[in-house]
């Protein structure tokens, strides 16, 4: 990072500036805890005339995910962000967003999903709209999430993508804590997002187009292969963003997922989001014993980097799966996706998969040391274990 | 009854979206007719009533006034022959003494 | 306003909604669809909520629309096009686009009364300058004629059936154009298919009023009202001239009423030629008619005074 401002920031001042520089032609949004104060921000941006966008203040998420839909299918650069409940609410409305091929953008304050009603941070909410059709990128700090939300900008509205993007970041963890970030001068932020030019735009008067149609049995499965497709070609857009980005950055992307002290390490977890950060430092602690012990951390989680990540892990001796959300009567959604990309390996390392942070649930280094020292044992039972919960 | 070809997921537009607008020569509701209007052009006072009336846009005009029915589209409800203040349009079960376009 | 001879001309220079649809033969919404259409000269977008009209004219591949149209969801008709408005609004003041639009949502009354009412109060509140469109036929009739707050009291529908113990519909319908009046937005509308030229009128002032209007118009769905498709527009009279469904405006805040019957007739007759009011014309049910005549009496007399 070289050509920026590093300044003392909040994950919601990152988020805002990054929208504010990407200058949505509409924001459709509805407050919730952790999310409000990135609308908040950005609304004050709109009003001091710093940013030429129309806000539209809904009274509801399934009216700000219903407004995004008619603002992007009309041909706007369109934006949006929640949380929880109203993620959930929105959800009928995300699925149309992503079979109508609109490229919105949406940040994700991660928080858990009711019910007991609960503020913090768990992933249940992204989580549950994985399957959606968007695609999902979790950021690990403030600085992830200011620039994930720039190259997301991109990915979605790249030519052979064509989907909303959703990017992720930890509830109050990131939201409301100040972090050390550097933001991109606008004017360079402009030159990469550049302007987006809609394939059918609604308000194409002259070409009129009937969109959100009825399918019948002889069309809709041949819509779904279009949104296939589109998923397929996501990994190489992204990559391809990344390196742009680091062109005007300065930065080092280069992949779909960061690895940290993988290349030799025997045992490693996997974690999504601001977690990781911590299982940095108890990777950088363990190593200096000696132990070879590394981290791998999605980036993208749809479409799920299957085969690149199997490619990293195929060696490992044992493997943790430390999911933030649950799947009643399965286990968590990462480690499926870890366990299938394995499948059919003859040789690959023991997975095994552990919970953690529910409901804002703080996890410790140690307990990460903990789990490293589970992988340690290679007659470790192989069963969900639930970190940090009183049982 | 709706006849189209059943094209390939890569030959049709993204994301739902028909193109070109509205597609009449898809759907020819004339077959779903039991019964046809008969429209007299020398009783009729062309007061559009049947026109504008009508549930699905059947009747063919040119210089705002009526000129025939699109027995392609018409389904035959008879709505038209219900309102036409003048009686100039009768319902005749379809395929009797009906002359076919 | 308009004559039938505009709107004829206007037609032959566009055909904005075409045949090729499949609504069933004699459907009253492709009547009020067209007139509102015809109505104005210039472009229109239009959303459309989930229900008849919009699985009738818009299977993939084919479509009866010559306007942009799009359907999201079932309860999202006005915050879609409130997105697609703000959109515009915003793409104009940038200057990248220079056409004049107006913005239309069509619904029925179960995608506006009941499950989109909330999605069109937020939209009517906030002021995007559009004109959404009630297609009122009385019950969920795509999905098989499920009650609807807009269900008459006594009709008969697969959700509140008549049978041995209950006639149909036990409740009076929500009057939802004087709670949309109450929003205090610039144009509100009652209309009906029976009625074309006060439809095309009242379609022609909220299209073109600045902000938002609503039109709700009684609309005839003869599957669902178990009528011959013939008589659809014939019943549709009876309910304006029984009261039923006055016409009527709420203009700038003021009520006028549009069209006065010359006789108003007695309920019955709006009742009788429709199979789902069956049930009120056994013996033991004569009350209910009374109620039913009462309540329409009552409610014809509130809209006189409030009009004059
Ligand atoms: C969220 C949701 N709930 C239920 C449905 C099922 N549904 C589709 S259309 C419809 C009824 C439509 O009724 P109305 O709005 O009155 O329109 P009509 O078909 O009568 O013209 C229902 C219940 C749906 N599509 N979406
Ligand atoms: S019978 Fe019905 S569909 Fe046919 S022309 Fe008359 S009104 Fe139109
Ligand atoms: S309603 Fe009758 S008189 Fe009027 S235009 Fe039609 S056919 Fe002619
Ligand atoms: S069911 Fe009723 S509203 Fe639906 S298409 Fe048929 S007549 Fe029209
Ligand atoms: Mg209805």
């Amino acid at each position: 990072m070289s050509n920026g401002n590093k300044e003392v920031l909040t994950g919601h001042q990152v988020v805002a500036n990054a929208m504010r520089q990407v200058e949505p032609d509409v924001v459709a949004a509805y407050p919730i805890t952790p999310q409000s104060e990135i609308v908040e921000y950005f609304s004050q941006y709109v009003a001091d005339g710093k940013v030429d966008s129309e806000v539209i203040t809904v009274e509801s998420e399934h009216s700000a995910m219903s407004a995004c839909v008619g603002s992007a299918a009309a041909g706007a650069r369109t934006m949006t962000a929640t949380a929880s409940q109203g993620l959930a609410l929105m959800m009928e409305i995300v699925y149309i967003a992503a079979s109508m091929r609109t490229p919105i953008v949406m940040a994700v304050a991660n928080r858990a999903l009711s019910g007991p009603i609960n503020i913090h941070c768990d992933h249940s909410d992204s989580m549950a709209a994985r399957d959606s059709g968007v695609i999902q990128l979790y950021g690990e700090d403030a600085q992830e999430a200011y620039e994930f939300t720039l190259m997301a900008q991109r990915l979605a509205e790249s030519e052979d993508v064509l989907l909303p993007v959703m990017v992720t970041l930890d509830g109050f963890t990131l939201t409301h804590t100040a972090q050390v970030a550097e933001l991109l001068p606008d004017r360079a932020v402009s030159d990469f997002v550049g302007e987006y030019d809609a394939r059918y735009p609604l308000l194409d008067v002259e070409n009129p187009t009937t969109q959100g149609p009825f399918d019948m049995p002889d069309y809709y499965f041949e819509h779904k292969l279009q949104q296939v497709d589109a998923m397929d070609n996501v990994p190489d857009r992204f990559l391809q963003v990344q390196e742009e980005f680091n062109d005007l950055s300065g930065g080092s992307y280069d992949g779909l997922f960061e690895t940290y002290k993988m290349d030799d390490a025997d045992y490693a977890v996997i974690i999504l989001g601001s977690t990781a950060g911590t299982a940095k430092v108890v990777v950088d602690e363990l190593r200096e014993e000696g132990k070879k012990v590394g981290l791998l951390k999605p980036w993208l989680f749809r479409p799920f980097p299957a085969e690149e990540i199997k490619d990293v892990l195929l060696d490992k001796e044992a493997v943790a799966v430390l999911d933030r959300s649950l799947s009643f009567g399965s286990s968590g959604p990462l480690y499926l996706e870890v366990s299938s990309a394995l499948s059919g390996e003859d040789t690959k390392p023991r997975l095994y998969n552990y919970t953690y942070g529910l409901g804002g649930r703080d996890i410790k280094e140690d307990q990460i040391a903990e789990v490293f020292e589970d992988l340690e044992n290679p007659d470790l039972e192989d069963k969900m274990r639930y970190i940090g919960a009183r049982q | 009854m709706a006849e189209f070809e059943l094209k390939k997921y890569d030959e049709i537009p993204i994301g739902g979206v028909i193109t070109g607008g509205a597609t009449p020569e898809l759907n020819k509701t004339g077959d779903w007719r039991s019964e046809r209007p008969i429209w007299d052009e020398d009783t009729c006072i062309q007061c559009l009533q049947c026109w504008v009336n009508c549930p699905d846009a059947s009747f063919e005009i040119s210089e705002e006034e009526i000129q025939g029915i699109d027995y392609e589209h018409c389904k035959g409800c008879g709505i038209c022959a219900e309102i036409c203040p003048v009686d100039a349009i009768t319902m005749k079960p379809e395929g009797e003494g009906s002359e076919d376009e | 306003m308009a004559s039938l001879e505009t709107l004829a001309k206007r037609e032959e220079k566009k055909r904005k909604f075409e045949s090729g649809h499949s609504l069933c033969s004699g459907c009253g919404l492709p009547i009020a669809v067209r007139t509102i259409l015809n109505s104005t000269d210039g472009p229109v977008v239009a959303s459309n909520a989930t229900g008849c009209l919009e699985v009738a004219t818009s299977r993939f591949p084919t479509s009866a629309w010559n306007i942009p149209w799009i359907h999201n969801a079932f309860e999202n008709a006005a915050a879609t096009i409130s997105g697609a408005e703000s959109a515009y609004r915003s793409m104009k003041k940038k200057g990248k686009i220079d056409k004049d639009v107006n913005f239309l949502a069509f619904a029925g009354d179960g995608g506006t009364y009941d499950i989109g009412f909330q999605s069109l109060s937020g939209a009517l509140e906030r002021g995007h300058d559009f004109t959404y469109v009630t297609l009122d036929n009385g019950a969920y009739m795509n999905t098989g004629i499920q009650r609807s707050s807009a269900t008459p009291k006594g009709a008969s529908t697969t959700t509140a059936p008549a049978g041995e113990e209950k006639y149909g519909k036990q409740e009076k319908r929500k009057n939802l154009t004087e709670i949309v009046a109450a929003h205090e937005i610039p144009y509100v509308g009652q209309a009906s298919i029976s009625h074309l030229q006060d439809l095309a009128d009242k379609a022609e002032k909220a299209i073109h009023r600045d902000g938002p209007a609503f039109l709700n118009v009684l609309s005839t769905c003869q599957l669902g009202w178990r009528i011959p498709p013939k008589d659809s527009v014939k019943v549709a009279q009876k309910g304006v001239d029984t009261c039923f469904w006055p016409l009527y405006e709420v203009d700038e805040g003021e009520h006028n009423i549009t069209y006065e019957p010359k006789e108003k007739l007695p309920i019955k007759e709006w009742l009788e030629p429709q199979k789902r009011f069956a049930a009120l014309f056994k013996t033991g049910n004569e009350e209910v008619i009374e109620e039913i005549q009462e309540d329409v009496d009552e409610d014809w007399e509130k809209l006189q005074a409030k009009a004059s």
